[in-house]
């Protein structure tokens, strides 16, 4: 029985090649889930230098708006955008009431997002119920391919396409408009930025925005295969900070990568050594931090 | 009386009445106010750190989860720490949070500000992995069941003979604690979080005071460990968990950092409400979340902050009339 919510089956095969060969393939379409994730983290932190803990509740709050549009259109496809849209304008309404008069105080921004993350929380829970939700997709997505005896599962194959197509559309944004020049301005050196007439508080709500946007995308798409429940929104939000912290703080190129990084050794910790999974994830994490603290692949 | 005695009377007189009034309550409420005891003693831990040393960690659950893991394991694997031996277990716990502390410290104290935030987090989230995920040693998901507490002499599953354990530990704590930060070794933390440069300049080996403060910080949550095992009965994954980490974050700031009584006052506030609401309200999550995002936005100094910027108020006031007074007259 073949299920597309689970990775290619490994059935009557020992540990060989079409071991690594699925586990790969597994890791990878996590990254890519973990890149719209992640890479929203990262633009933030790197503008803003903010930890955003209620990261994790726009990732939820995707997932559950989307089922609600499912559940009222019975349209998957519509459900894509306008989840990712609602949870944009609710972070840009986030920013612009509260964080912005907060002011550069990182523990109070701290502690203003997980004030957030536990009001969307038990706002989730009251609407949506304690219930786990399942966000299935079109018949056509949950065919499998086979390439060399493999079973491949379509929907994770859609997963990794829509986060190479997002990763494409947002480094050309970065490097080739205006507005993706004034971030990187931003990200390097805010004081700087302000001084040749960028306006970096628009830039914050924008990409503040942006983070919430791809987050909640994350969530619609995960929701496949992840499944809705309540929990989720502090369960994926440490993941989302290795990808920030392992790839670099606003750097897209280095979330991808960390994003890639952190699925693979996910997958593979779980299916080598399961009783340490977690630490064989977080301790890198923290080395990495205590030794170069803007990241592998950081902006200095 | 100076200012700082009247204080001290105000906070004795309080744990007085703790003491007299909870045992004559109802079970429920006894419990509810051994279980903020136990991990008020983590919050004032983390306010040395937070309110003292100006080292926001977002990962001081892991310190809780060691001292309970610690006693959780003892007692089901090896049947330790059910006597006399209990007090070893104690000693043991203030060990294992100390050791532990002395191992994340050298990775963490380096880093300042949003860094210290994130490698706090990622480091208690290594010991919330292991507990999840080591089935054999602590249980996975489903964590430790205590079955009984510790009987010498004293019988603890009577519940006013534990809660007065607890609230003994608590108040040595919170005099420890009070002492430290009175201390000249707690006076140049306070010089560290105003200004570590200067402090630098003066002489002072600025790594090495927040590194002892990290530990001593450690060995505190451990203890508060060893007390909550006992005291909820079940050590499981959820102690460790990154939102336990924020909670204690959360009462130490609404209660107002760097005052030690506030981070216990906001442990009560917090346990209360969440427990006490929740039998009685569906909403209490609104409520607990409304008065964070609240504390955080108007009361950035907590509601041990509140006198002091009442008094700054009407001083301001006072000096605004005098001004407009000399304004109003006539040259």
């Amino acid at each position: 029985m073949l299920d597309y919510r689970y990775g290619p089956s490994t059935e009557g095969m020992g540990v060989d090649l079409r071991f690594w060969l699925i586990q790969t393939f597994n890791g990878i379409s996590y990254g890519a889930l973990l890149f719209l994730l992640g890479s929203g983290l990262s633009l933030i932190f790197g503008v803003m230098r903010i930890v955003n803990l209620s990261h994790g509740s726009y990732f939820l709050l995707g997932g559950y708006i989307a089922l609600s549009v499912i559940w009222t259109t019975g349209s998957w496809v519509l459900a894509i955008p306008l989840a990712a849209l609602a949870v944009a304008l609710l972070g840009l309404l986030m920013e612009r009431i509260f964080l912005r008069p907060l002011g550069f105080d990182p523990l109070r921004q701290v502690l203003l997002t997980v004030g957030f993350a536990f009001l969307f929380q038990q706002a989730a829970l009251d609407i949506w119920t304690g219930n786990n939700f399942d966000i299935n997709p079109p018949e056509a997505l949950t065919k499998t391919v086979v390439v060399g005896g493999v079973y491949f599962p379509l929907y994770r194959v859609f997963m990794i396409c829509t986060a190479l197509v997002i990763g494409i559309v947002l480094w050309l944004a970065m490097e080739k408009t205006r507005m993706g020049a004034a971030v990187r301005a931003t990200v390097d050196d805010a004081q700087m930025a302000r001084g040749v007439g960028i306006d970096t508080s628009r830039v914050s709500m924008f990409i503040f925005a942006l983070g919430a946007f791809l987050a909640a995308l994350g969530g619609v798409i995960g929701g496949g295969f992840l499944s809705v429940y309540p929990g989720l929104d502090f369960e994926i939000l440490p993941l989302a900070f290795a990808v920030v912290i392992i790839g670099g703080m606003g750097s897209l190129g280095g979330a991808a990568i960390g994003a890639m990084l952190v699925g693979l050794a996910d997958n593979f910790g779980k299916a080598l050594f399961p009783e340490i999974s977690y630490f064989t994830l977080y301790a890198p994490m923290a080395l990495i931090l205590a030794i170069k603290p803007t990241g592998l692949f950081g902006r200095e | 009386m100076t200012a700082q005695q009247v204080k001290v009377l105000v906070v004795v007189l309080a744990l007085a009445a703790i003491a007299i009034v909870i045992p004559s309550m109802n079970s429920f409420v006894i419990l509810l106010v051994t279980r903020a005891l136990a991990f008020a003693i983590l919050v004032m831990s983390l306010d040395i750190l937070l309110g003292f040393t100006g080292l926001p960690s977002l990962g001081q659950a892991a310190y809780l989860g060691v001292g309970a893991y610690l006693t959780a394991i003892l007692a089901t694997k090896y049947q330790f720490g059910l006597g006399y031996d209990f007090w070893l277990v104690i000693l043991f716990g203030i060990l294992c949070g100390a050791a532990l502390a002395a191992v994340f410290g050298l990775l963490a104290i380096r880093a300042t500000g949003v860094y210290f935030l994130m490698i706090t987090l990622a480091l208690g989230q290594c010991v919330w992995g292991l507990a999840y995920r080591w089935n054999s040693l602590t249980g996975g998901d489903n964590g430790i069941n205590l079955r009984v507490r510790p009987k010498f002499g004293l019988d603890l599953a009577n519940e006013v003979t534990f809660f007065y354990l607890v609230f003994g530990f608590f108040a040595v704590s919170l005099l420890a604690m009070y002492i430290l930060v009175r201390s000249p070794f707690g006076r140049s933390l306070v010089g560290i979080r105003e200004r570590e440069l200067r402090m630098q300049i003066l002489g002072y080996n600025t790594w090495l005071h927040k590194y002892i403060a990290f530990i001593i910080a450690g060995a505190f949550g451990g203890l508060s460990g060893v007390l909550w095992a006992h005291t909820a009965g079940i050590v499981s994954p959820e102690n460790v968990v990154l939102t336990t980490s924020v909670d204690a974050l959360l009462m130490a700031v609404l209660g107002g950092a760097g005052t030690l009584v506030g981070g216990a006052i906001g442990a009560f506030i917090v346990f209360g409400l969440r427990e006490y609401l929740s039998t009685v309200v569906p909403w209490w999550q609104y409520v607990l979340g409304g008065v964070y995002v609240l504390t955080i936005l108007y009361l950035p100094t907590g509601l041990m902050g509140i006198p002091a910027r009442i008094r700054q108020r009407r001083t301001r006031s006072k000096e605004e009339t005098e001004e407009r007074k000399l304004a109003s007259v006539p040259s």
